[in-house]
């Protein structure tokens, strides 16, 4: 065997074991999540040994009107978290590109903060101010809590993204005529969406997902799921709770299903229309 | 080429179309526009020239408004434009590299300043679709921007600014990007065009042939002055500083001294005398003599006003004219070209040194100049 | 017409001009200046503000300037708390950076379009309550779970393995909850780094794994510090996963945090606690943006 096909092979072998590595690492990813689904179809009421198959619990969870209702207030929170993180985020990262003030450092770095501390000193403190600040636990100071939380992913996948924008883009427009808001509109906002969808869809998840900050904020009436299920622990979390847990599941695949869906069909007409274009041509 | 001007000082309103009268800029401590004034001609065709951070960019965008001037005053149209936001403007740019907004397609890209000024929509297309016309682009409108070549891409600025129909086109550097035959030939598209609409244009570059073969005046600039305003033909030949002489083409520079006065002034360098028409110039003003390769002759007898003599050093084969290279005794360089009739010494042969009278463009030291100046700043 | 006009009088138009520009892009950022020093800054100041105050009787606070709280931390057996989650967040984060960095190797090479879909499969288990699908630890790893059923059956054992409640189980939770967030930022400084460097490297007679480590794994040192902080600081306050897989025998700093401000309700305590852990992952990020970091990678 030549050398080059000794190493040619060596290679071959190599990039093999990687990618059995890859597909188990995914598999150590995946299987508390199979485990999690088949579980939700389990015949028992403290869910830690499987005692046989049934479909009961999503019945369970169709006439549990409680476990909606957390469900909406899960929804609630993060939706409008993530919708304040959003404008805030975007506003400030477009604002602080180009406005010159003091303290604009500073304010900056300080929206590192909730990325780089652990969030239960971010909870406790903002239950401090809460408590003091006469707000009272609850729906808005869970709100509050949460989009603290989630604003600085925002703020920085916007901010990299327009700083990888080309500026001259928007004095592009301003000197065809446009004003300042016109140019934000139609050209800033558009240049950055791909960074404030995923920015977004990033905030959302974690918004979704968050138990320590929730926790700390919330009052008797605002219970999330992660809350729910963290009061669960001790007992063991009820088959119930894997069944809604499927089902959000299911939700977002659909979701992103249909966005993919759509944009492909986008790409497709726009593709067709470029052809058809060329033919003319 | 002065005629019009009837008096230098004040020029006549309705042919200046942009005027900067004194105006600085200062980045915090960097002084990077010097005093400038310029006034540009309706329809005409003018360069801003110069090496890359002599300040044409920042020239030009005081001109649109991206950037305040630190002092001094800018006006469009006889009209202090000082307190005028960019899109408050009747100029429109074509920048460098192209600002194509990506997420709409061409028609809409060319559209956009019309959309803006809330244009009825029949009439935005038929403005668009005579643009595209013009820019050779029709078929092209629902197509991606970044689907598009360099050139095409340019074409699509172009097109962009020209639709709202700007009292002044801006260009910065609008070809850099292109490959050396794209270039030429969008060169002369810019060119027709601009002929074709009587559009002012202003347009920079660092590429001294471009500028030479495009405008209809140059203003060759260097560290924030401008050194020359004038026709390329008189850029050319009659460069008035040494910066100029240097930048456009090549050119032997002798350092001399007026010896003898007349019509025909004798100067003596430091390698010896020579000859220049000596029209207004003082006995004992020191002057740079500027001689492009081409006019540089030589011969194996001395000719009569000339004494300088240099050794030959090295020939050059450039296609089909040879350039060569001598040494004066000073130890500088000095170049020949257009070599092709005669017959040519060797190496390290003496040979004396001449041109004709014509040829030898005395350039006159700063400070005597100003009047020149201000002449052509006009 | 040609008239000079003063300097001043631009000076004065350019600075109106200027100032209606600052006012547009003030409004812009007026609200996240006004979040973050609120619920950000304030919040943090509070803290500071009720770490040194007293405790008071019955879980009260007495608004008087004490250390106390701060002493206490180093009783022995705060110490030994903050023995214990020290050593699982660093095995947590070793574990992580270990097993993560090949895993984003392996989605940077794989091209943009691919990677993309890489970094989407990652995120999965956290479009849905994470928290429930680390149960499935629980469910797996217990007495009587999948694991022990497997080692009873092929003789592996002849009863029962402790899989649960034990530090072992602790990191598994940790790596299974922070392994994307490892794997993130050591993805986009690999996709960053430029691949001609490695390809100079073997051009200049290095072999792959030489190559590997004196050029991949130098160039792509920020984006692995990234992953350091981003598993080691969340992993030190994540009470639930303790209680969860800990079975609330070990107890780690964010377990005696929420503890103070629930059960035990000692505020200042809690808040010293939080201080000090808050001021040590500050000191970690001057070291990492000393060393070059951009904190942007955090953010992924
Ligand atoms: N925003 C700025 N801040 C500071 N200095 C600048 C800025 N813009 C340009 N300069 C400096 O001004 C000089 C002229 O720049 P420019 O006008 O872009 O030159 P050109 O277009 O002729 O290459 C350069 O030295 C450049 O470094
Ligand atoms: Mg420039």
């Amino acid at each position: 065997m030549t050398k080059k096909s000794k190493r040619e092979s060596r290679r071959r072998i190599f990039d093999r074991a990687y990618n059995v590595y890859a597909f188990l690492m995914f598999t150590f990813l995946y299987i508390p999540v199979v485990v999690m689904i088949v579980f939700s179809f389990n015949n028992s009421r403290n869910n830690t040994i499987w005692e046989g198959f049934t479909t009961d619990w999503y019945g369970v969870l169709f006439e549990d009107a409680d476990i909606w209702i957390i469900l909406g207030t899960t929804l609630i929170i993060a939706i409008i978290s993530t919708i304040l993180a959003v404008v805030i985020g975007t506003l400030g990262a477009v604002g602080m590109s180009k406005a010159k003030f003091i303290g604009k450092t500073f304010t900056a770095t300080i929206l590192y903060i909730p990325i780089v501390i652990p969030e239960i000193v971010l909870a406790v403190a903002t239950l401090l101010v809460v408590r003091q600040g006469g707000i009272g636990l609850g729906l808005v100071a869970m709100i509050l809590g949460n989009t603290t939380l989630i604003l600085p992913y925002v703020f920085i996948t916007v901010k990299s993204r327009l700083a990888g924008m080309d500026p001259s883009i928007e004095e592009a427009s301003l000197d065809l005529g446009a004003d300042r808001g016109y140019t934000f509109v139609h050209v800033t906002i558009p240049a950055i969406l791909p960074a404030i969808v995923s920015g977004g869809f990033m905030a959302f998840t974690l918004a979704v997902d968050d138990l320590i900050i929730s926790n700390f904020l919330a009052n008797a009436e605002t219970v999330t799921l992660p809350i729910k299920i963290y009061s669960q622990l001790r007992r063991g979390i009820n088959p119930e709770i894997n069944a809604i847990s499927t089902l959000i599941l299911l939700a977002f695949f659909i979701c992103i299903g249909f966005f993919l869906l759509a944009s492909r069909i986008r790409e497709g007409r726009k593709r067709r229309l470029e052809q058809a274009d060329d033919a003319e041509i | 080429m002065t005629e019009w001007i009837k008096n230098p000082e004040i020029p006549a309103e309705n042919d200046m179309i942009v005027s900067l009268l004194n105006v600085e800029k200062w980045y915090g401590p960097v002084h990077v526009v010097k005093n400038m004034s310029m006034h540009i001609r309706r329809g005409e065709f003018l360069t801003l020239l110069g090496p890359s951070g002599c300040g044409k960019t920042t020239t030009l965008r005081m001109i649109s408004g991206f950037e305040e001037q630190t002092s001094g005053l800018i006006m469009i149209e006889n009209e202090n434009v000082d307190m005028k936001e960019p899109y408050q403007r009747s100029v429109n740019t074509v920048f460098q590299n192209y600002a194509l907004f990506p997420n709409l397609n061409v028609y809409d890209n060319i559209a956009y300043g019309l959309k803006v000024k809330r244009m009825g929509k029949a009439e935005i297309r038929e403005k668009v679709e005579a643009m595209l016309e013009l820019v050779q682009l029709k078929g092209f409108e629902k197509r991606r921007v970044d689907q598009m070549s360099g050139g095409q891409k340019q074409r699509v600025a172009i097109a962009r600014a020209l639709v709202n129909e700007p009292k002044v086109l801006l260009l910065d550097e609008p070809l850099g990007a292109l490959d050396m035959k794209l270039r030429k030939q969008m060169q002369l598209e810019l060119k027709r065009l601009q002929k074709k609409l009587n559009i002012t244009f202003v347009y920079v570059t660092h590429d001294q042939e471009e500028a030479l073969t495009m405008s209809d005046r140059i203003a060759v600039m260097n560290q924030g002055v401008i050194e020359q305003l004038d026709t390329p033909k008189n850029i050319y030949e009659k460069p008035g500083t040494k910066f100029v002489a240097n930048f456009i083409g090549e050119t032997n520079l002798f350092e001399a001294v007026i010896t003898k006065k007349g019509e025909i002034a004798t100067v003596g360098t430091e390698c010896g005398n020579a000859q220049i028409f000596g029209d207004g110039i003082e006995e004992g003003e020191n002057l740079y003599v500027s001689v492009r390769p081409e006019d540089l002759r030589f011969s194996d007898e001395p000719v009569e006003g000339f004494s300088i003599r240099a050794r030959v050093k090295e020939f050059i084969y450039v296609g089909n004219i040879t350039k060569m290279i001598a040494e004066l005794p000073t130890g500088e360089d000095i170049k020949f070209a257009r070599l092709h009739t005669g017959s040519l010494p060797e190496v390290s042969d003496l040979i004396n040194v001449y041109w004709n009278i014509k040829d030898g463009i005395p350039i006159r030291i700063r400070e005597e100049k100003t009047v020149t100046d201000l002449k052509n700043a006009i | 017409m040609v008239k000079k006009i003063s300097n001043s009088a631009v000076a004065e138009k350019n600075k109106r001009k200027r100032k209606r520009k600052m006012l547009s892009n003030g409004i812009l950022c007026a609200p996240i200046v006004i979040w973050s020093f609120l619920l950000i800054v304030l919040p943090l100041l509070c803290l500071l503000f009720m770490s040194f105050m007293t405790k008071g009787p019955m879980g009260t606070v007495r608004y008087q300037f004490s250390l106390e709280s701060y002493a206490t931390i180093f009783e022995p057996m705060y110490f030994t708390v903050v023995e214990k989650s020290v050593f699982i967040a660093l095995w947590t984060t070793i574990l992580c950076v270990l097993f993560g960095y090949p895993m984003a190797y392996f989605i940077a090479r794989k091209g943009p379009k691919m990677s993309g879909v890489f970094m989407m499969m990652l995120m999965i288990p956290f479009w849905t309550n994470v928290l429930v699908v680390v149960y499935s630890f629980v469910i797996m790893l217990n007495n009587s779970g999948v694991i022990n059923s497997i080692l009873l059956f092929f003789g592996l054992a002849d009863k029962p393995v402790q899989l649960l409640y034990t530090d072992g189980s602790i990191m598994i939770g940790m790596v299974y909850m922070l392994l994307p967030f490892a794997i993130m930022p050591m993805y986009s400084s690999i996709e960053k780094m430029d691949k001609n460097l490695v390809e100079a490297s073997k051009d200049l007679g290095a072999g792959p794994i030489e190559t590997f480590f004196r050029v991949t794994l130098s160039l792509t040192k920020p984006g692995i510090f990234a992953a350091v902080i981003l598993v080691f600081v969340p992993c030190i306050g994540f009470y639930m996963i303790t209680d969860m897989l800990g079975g609330g025998t070990s107890i780690m700093i964010g377990n005696v945090i929420y503890n103070q401000f629930t059960s035990a309700r000692n505020w200042p305590f809690g808040s010293a606690l939080s201080i000090v852990l808050a001021a040590v992952i500050l000191i970690m990020l001057l070291v990492y943006t000393k060393i070059g970091g951009d904190l942007d990678d955090l953010g992924v």
